[in-house]
């Protein structure tokens, strides 16, 4: 008989149990024994996954919330290993291992002629045990033991490849920017230890309101609200995960590793992993109004600006990867209006047709040889229909086209923006406004250069261009279904409904979803509504923008490209964050640390102090030899001078 | 039974009497023989030394498997042995490597090998000692005693510039010990016993305190080794064999951290709390500068050199935050002067498994290429992959990734740092990305790319002995960093203990 318990135990277990068959007898069991082990690993925790979600949703099973095993005790402080299952928790669990599956699958036929292919699979294997113990925390401990784990795995699957100087960079780079974050959030960690005095989030919530009415001394008589603190320290380590500016950078190169993993650690799961973070710490966010502005701020920044490069580049996964830099800012933006449930479901939504986008681009790519470039593509259309209508499906989610799942959670955080009164809310609403447009543009720029127009790839190319096999394919239609109707089906109970009732804390003064809930009369009378708002009228504009110059007149591309010349050098440029901070904080450091190490160390402390005495010593001695002259009537004379003196002294 | 057993003893002499058969075995020729012998001889003191965990009392902070018998009557001298929460651990860590030291310098010390594994074992048996000594002369000769194997293994099977590094390391350790030396004479005129207990009951005026602390910590900072008196030690392992450089890194360290605990904070409480600033400030500025400095090195074992004397800032800086912590009227328990400790002793001995691991990694590196210089290294990943994976493993252990024995301490004390100054945790968190930095830039530099030469092209990946190795530091590394529990409440008892004993004001 298989408790409640029992299953949430095997959830993580399962795939932790595949990733370490096929990474320790990766040898031994073979190829396909390393992918039948690890899906058969990630298959059972989603088929529990599933079961854990018909408990809590349908059945309306309890709420799990204990400890599996004490890690230890110190301090009066327990640190434990625990689950909580609640509504959130399942969904999360749902998306997380029904992606990770797909993703299992389709890696068979991206990665068949890989020498790496074992420990591919048991990577993404760890990485979904990683990810679902991040999820299923219930204290701060697991949750930052989840978060570094995530970090490490995409460390190990970025420089998978790792003859490939472009990955190693891209791997080394990805995992120091996260640190930047987890800087933050360790710290943050710290002060809810130090003001809750504990790490388990009950307990912690449960002193929230102590935690809003404290000030702590920051420097110089200068006091900070206790909350505002914990909270902006956990929204760094946010920004490293979920890849908000500043510390974005790390996610466009991240598209140096396989494409599966993009897919799912890059696009789905991890980098969500911050906003899931701030849904569930809703009870300490909502008390602080300065934590929620910056949140806002922050995303809406993201959204828009980052979408704006995605324009220019010509790579197919990195115009996916700036995509998903401006979607996680949406969901940035949904949580500092305080609508966490809106971030979430847009999260959802955004793993399916996120990794759906992703894996057909990898279908592209291993039908273009390994080719990235979308200049050489063109045409693919009558190549790959299947791959050509799920994509199309894809980019209809993304840009939310009424009635597919995007359109629903896009719509939900505009609104809630527009519904917003804390401050920054006026910027955030015209910069994700505006966003749409950009996300229409770029997704269909994409859309066309790839599956329309003239072919541009060469003859050899060209003659070998087909279908790729069914291992890829039926992911790719798997995904493309909830890419359609997981949003309409879904949108009642989880923004307007009672899904998230008693998960997710609203403050009646900042509940902007309830606001709209008002008006909300089932997802038909949704899409109608959005007839009278911007948002639909934006992203149509963009789109036949995208038509008109990429099919009907391509080299008016080019003479806008000329004609904004710095415009374009900016956005191309990435607005030169990255040489900054290669220039101020990699060169830099190795400077100051070179600078320390040879004028700390080897001048001040070893020359002048350590080999310094010993000169001293060395001077001294010499000294006294000169004095042993063997002279007598040098001695006398020494001998004369010291008795004055000692007369004098005495005297 | 086992516990009748002179347990304590049997650890210190076993490996000094070992040491000595080994030697003169050595001189018949037989290198085999003295290896066999050196390892079984290891390999029985760790498991008597486990009869110390097995047999220990938690709950209780009073000195166990005690044995006191006089030595030098007229000045009181005595014999005497026991462990606490805090020594025992360190015992069993020093007795797990020195397995270690034994095997990885198996086929690889062609010189004197007899000789080399003796100094190894007599060393052990020292620094057994030294943990377990209760008299402080008998302390004293052991911390000397226990010098002389490590300069000669450094001299003789050391680096081209082998003797700038031991008289450097000797001038700064002697000149270190002998105010030491003058702290406890001076406790002996004035209590008339050498006994460390007595010590800590002995009450001092703040001057005196004053007096001991700076003389203590002339000796122990050396050890640590804590800026600025650290510069021997990149030096010393530079030069050392590997084992010597895992000795070093495991152990030694260690007796310095040790020592704060046994005498400068029990027996100077009062002058601990007034001059806790600057051993904050010496902590955290081996994390922060030590940490660029470290990210500047191109040799790799400097590099971890400088790894370990930051990571070392993590134990003072826990053991010394705990009168702020007290002092801070938000914190409505004390419970956190014991994380900061806890944290500070978690993070000894994980260091012990980490440092050692890097540096048996660099060692099986160097046994092929003979060069640490990082330029000389590049893809090879290509040639030794199950090293690679070793090698990524411990430089994220070494980084501080949770789940590996590396994290446990850091975050402890990260943790207990907040609670005495906002700006200390956000100094010591630097860590975070220094050390990540400046593990994983060498590691992909060394590991990653393509092979970049014919040197690195010919290499082989690791053998049967090198694997079991590192398989078992990687094993106490994951456990440690898994399931810190049994650790923590061997040390409950005696930190509390200690805690108490140093918050009650000896003026």
């Amino acid at each position: 008989m298989m408790t409640m318990e029992n299953i949430y135990l095997a959830i993580p277990l399962a795939s932790l149990f595949g990733a370490i068959i096929a990474g320790l007898l990766g040898r031994q069991i073979g190829r396909s024994g390393a992918h039948t082990v690890t899906i058969l690993g990630v298959g059972i925790s989603f088929i529990l996954s599933l079961i854990a979600f018909k408990h809590i949703v349908f059945d309306g099973g309890a709420v799990y919330n204990n400890t599996v095993y004490t890690w230890m005790v110190s301090g009066g402080l327990h640190f434990e290993v625990g689950f909580l299952v609640d509504s959130l928790t399942v969904m999360m669990l749902t998306v997380v291992t029904g992606v990770s599956l797909m993703v299992h699958i389709y890696t068979i036929g991206y990665m068949h002629e890989d020498p790496g292919y074992q420990r591919f699979f048991s990577y993404i294997s760890l990485f979904t045990f990683s990810m679902i113990m991040l999820v299923m925390a219930n204290n701060f401990m697991q949750l930052f033991f989840g978060w570094e784990a995530v970090g490490l795995v995409s460390y190990l699957l970025i420089g998978f490849w790792y003859k490939k100087e472009t990955a190693i960079y891209a791997n080394l780079k990805a995992f120091l920017v996260n640190r930047v974050g987890d800087f933050g959030f360790i710290l943050g960690i710290a002060a809810v230890v130090m003001y809750a005095g504990s790490l388990d989030y009950m307990e912690v919530f449960a002193k929230a309101d102590s935690m809003a009415s404290q000030t702590m001394p920051i420097m110089g008589g200068v006091e900070w609200s206790v909350i505002t603190v914990v909270c902006i320290l956990l929204f760094v380590g946010a920004m490293g995960k979920s890849a908000q500016i500043p510390l974005h950078v790390w996610l466009p190169d991240s598209m140096e590793g396989p494409t599966p993993i993009s897919a799912l650690i890059h696009a789905a799961t991890m980098v969500t992993a911050g906003i899931f973070m701030v849904a569930r710490m809703s009870p300490l966010y909502e008390l602080s109004e300065t934590a929620l502005s910056l949140v806002m701020i922050i995303g809406a920044t993201t959204a828009f600006f980052m979408g704006l490069i995605g324009i220019v580049q010509n790579d197919i996964k990195r115009v996916i990867a700036y995509s998903t830099l401006s979607q996680l800012g949406y969901m940035t933006v949904a949580l500092g209006a305080s609508a966490y449930s809106a971030a979430v479901f847009h999260l959802m939504t955004h793993a399916f047709f996120k990794a759906l986008l992703f894996l057909a681009a990898g279908s592209v790519i291993i039908a273009m040889h390994h080719e990235q470039d979308m200049r050489k593509m063109g045409g693919l259309k009558k190549y790959m229909p299947i791959t050509y209508w799920t994509s199309l499906i894809g980019t209809l989610a993304l840009i939310g086209f009424p009635g597919f799942s995007g359109f629903f959670s896009k719509d939900a955080i505009i609104e809630a923006v527009h519904d917003s009164s804390i401050f920054g809310s006026s910027y955030a609403y015209y910069m994700v406004l505006a966003g749409v447009f950009v996300t229409a543009f770029y997704s269909f720029r994409l859309f066309f250069l790839v599956f329309h127009g003239r072919e541009r790839m060469d003859e050899h190319t060209r003659s070998h261009l087909h279908e790729t096999p069914w291992v890829v394919t039926v992911p790719l239609i798997a995904l493309a279904i909830p890419s359609v109707i997981i949003g309409g089906m879904t949108i009642g109970p989880m923004l307007f409904g009672d899904y998230f009732k008693g998960v997710i804390f609203v403050q009646q003064a900042h509940d902007v979803l309830a606001v709209i809930g008002e008006e909300f009369h089932g997802a038909f009378s949704f899409v109608q509504h959005a007839f009278h708002g911007a948002a639909i009228y934006l992203a149509a504009a963009g789109a036949v923008f995208a038509w008109y110059l990429y099919l009907q007149n391509p080299p008016m591309a080019d003479s806008l490209k000329k004609r904004f010349s710095f415009l374009y050098t900016m956005l191309d440029k990435k607005y030169w964050v990255d040489e900054v901070y290669y220039t101020v904080f990699a060169k830099g450091s190795r400077l100051l640390g070179s600078g320390f190490w040879k004028g700390g160390d080897m001048v001040l402390i070893d020359g002048l102090v350590v080999n310094g005495s010993a000169k001293v010593v060395a001077w001294l001695a010499g000294v006294m030899r000169h004095l042993q002259t063997g002279m007598l009537y040098h001695y006398a004379f020494a001998m004369i001078l010291g008795l004055v003196g000692m007369i004098y002294w005495f005297v | 039974m086992l516990t009748d057993w002179p347990l304590l003893s049997l650890v210190v002499w076993i490996p000094i009497i070992g040491g000595i058969l080994v030697l003169l075995s050595g001189d018949k020729g037989d290198a085999e023989g003295a290896r066999r012998m050196a390892l079984i001889f290891s390999i029985v003191t760790f498991v008597l030394s486990l009869g110390l965990y097995t047999g220990f009392d938690t709950t209780t902070a009073a000195m166990q498997f005690e044995e006191k018998h006089s030595w030098i009557e007229s000045f009181n001298i005595y014999y005497h042995l026991g462990v606490d929460g805090i020594s025992m651990p360190l015992i069993i860590l020093t007795a797990f490597t020195s397995i270690l030291v034994v095997l990885a310098g198996w086929e690889v010390i062609k010189k004197k090998p007899a000789q080399y594994m003796a100094a190894f074992l007599i060393m052990e048996g020292l620094m057994h000692g030294v943990f377990a000594s209760l008299d402080s002369m008998l302390f004293y000769v052991f911390w000397e005693a226990m010098l002389i194997p490590m300069f000669l293994i450094i001299g003789i099977w050391g680096g081209p510039r082998r003797v700038y590094a031991t008289i450097k390391f000797f001038i700064y350790t002697f000149l270190g010990s002998v105010f030491m030396l003058v702290a406890m004479l001076y406790m002996y005129f004035k209590s008339g016993s050498f006994a460390v207990l007595d010590f800590h009951a002995l009450p001092l005026s703040m001057t005196e305190q004053t007096l001991i602390f700076f003389a203590f910590l002339l000796a122990f900072a050396v050890k640590v080794p804590m800026w600025p008196v650290h510069t021997w030690l990149p030096d010393a392992h530079v030069e050392a064999p590997t084992g010597g450089s895992v000795i070093l890194a495991a152990i030694m360290l260690k007796i310095g951290g040790y020592g704060f605990l046994r005498f400068t904070l029990p027996i100077a409480p009062d002058a601990s709390m007034a001059l806790d600033w600057l051993i904050i400030l010496m902590s955290l500025v081996a994390v922060v500068y030590i940490g660029f400095v470290a990210l500047a090195q191109s040799d790799m074992k400097k590099l971890v050199a400088y790894s370990s004397i930051a990571h070392m800032g993590f134990v003072t800086l826990g053991m010394f935050i705990i009168f702020r912590i007290w002092a801070n009227p938000l914190n409505a328990d004390s419970g956190g002067a014991a994380l900061a400790v806890e944290g500070a002793m978690v993070q000894m001995v994980s260091h012990g498994f980490v440092s050692a691991a890097m540096f048996l990694m660099i060692g099986v590196l160097y046994d092929r290429m003979h060069t640490r210089n990082i330029q000389d290294y590049g893809g090879v990943i290509n040639t030794m992959p199950m090293a690679a994976g070793f090698a990524v493993f411990f430089a994220m252990a070494n980084a501080g990734l949770p789940g590996t024995s590396g994290f446990v301490g850091e975050f402890m004390v990260i943790l207990a740092s907040f609670k005495a100054n906002i700006w200390f945790a956000l100094l010591a968190a630097t860590t975070l990305i220094l050390g990540a930095a400046y593990t994983l830039w060498m590691v992909k530099r060394v590991f990653y790319g393509e092979v970049t030469n014919d040197n690195v092209k010919q290499l082989t990946d690791i053998n049967g002995r090198e694997l079991f190795i590192l398989s078992s530091l990687t094993v106490a590394v994951l456990a440690l960093g898994l399931y810190p529990a049994p650790l923590l409440d061997v040390l409950h008892a005696s930190v509390n203990n200690l805690l108490q004993h140093v918050s009650v004001s000896k003026l």
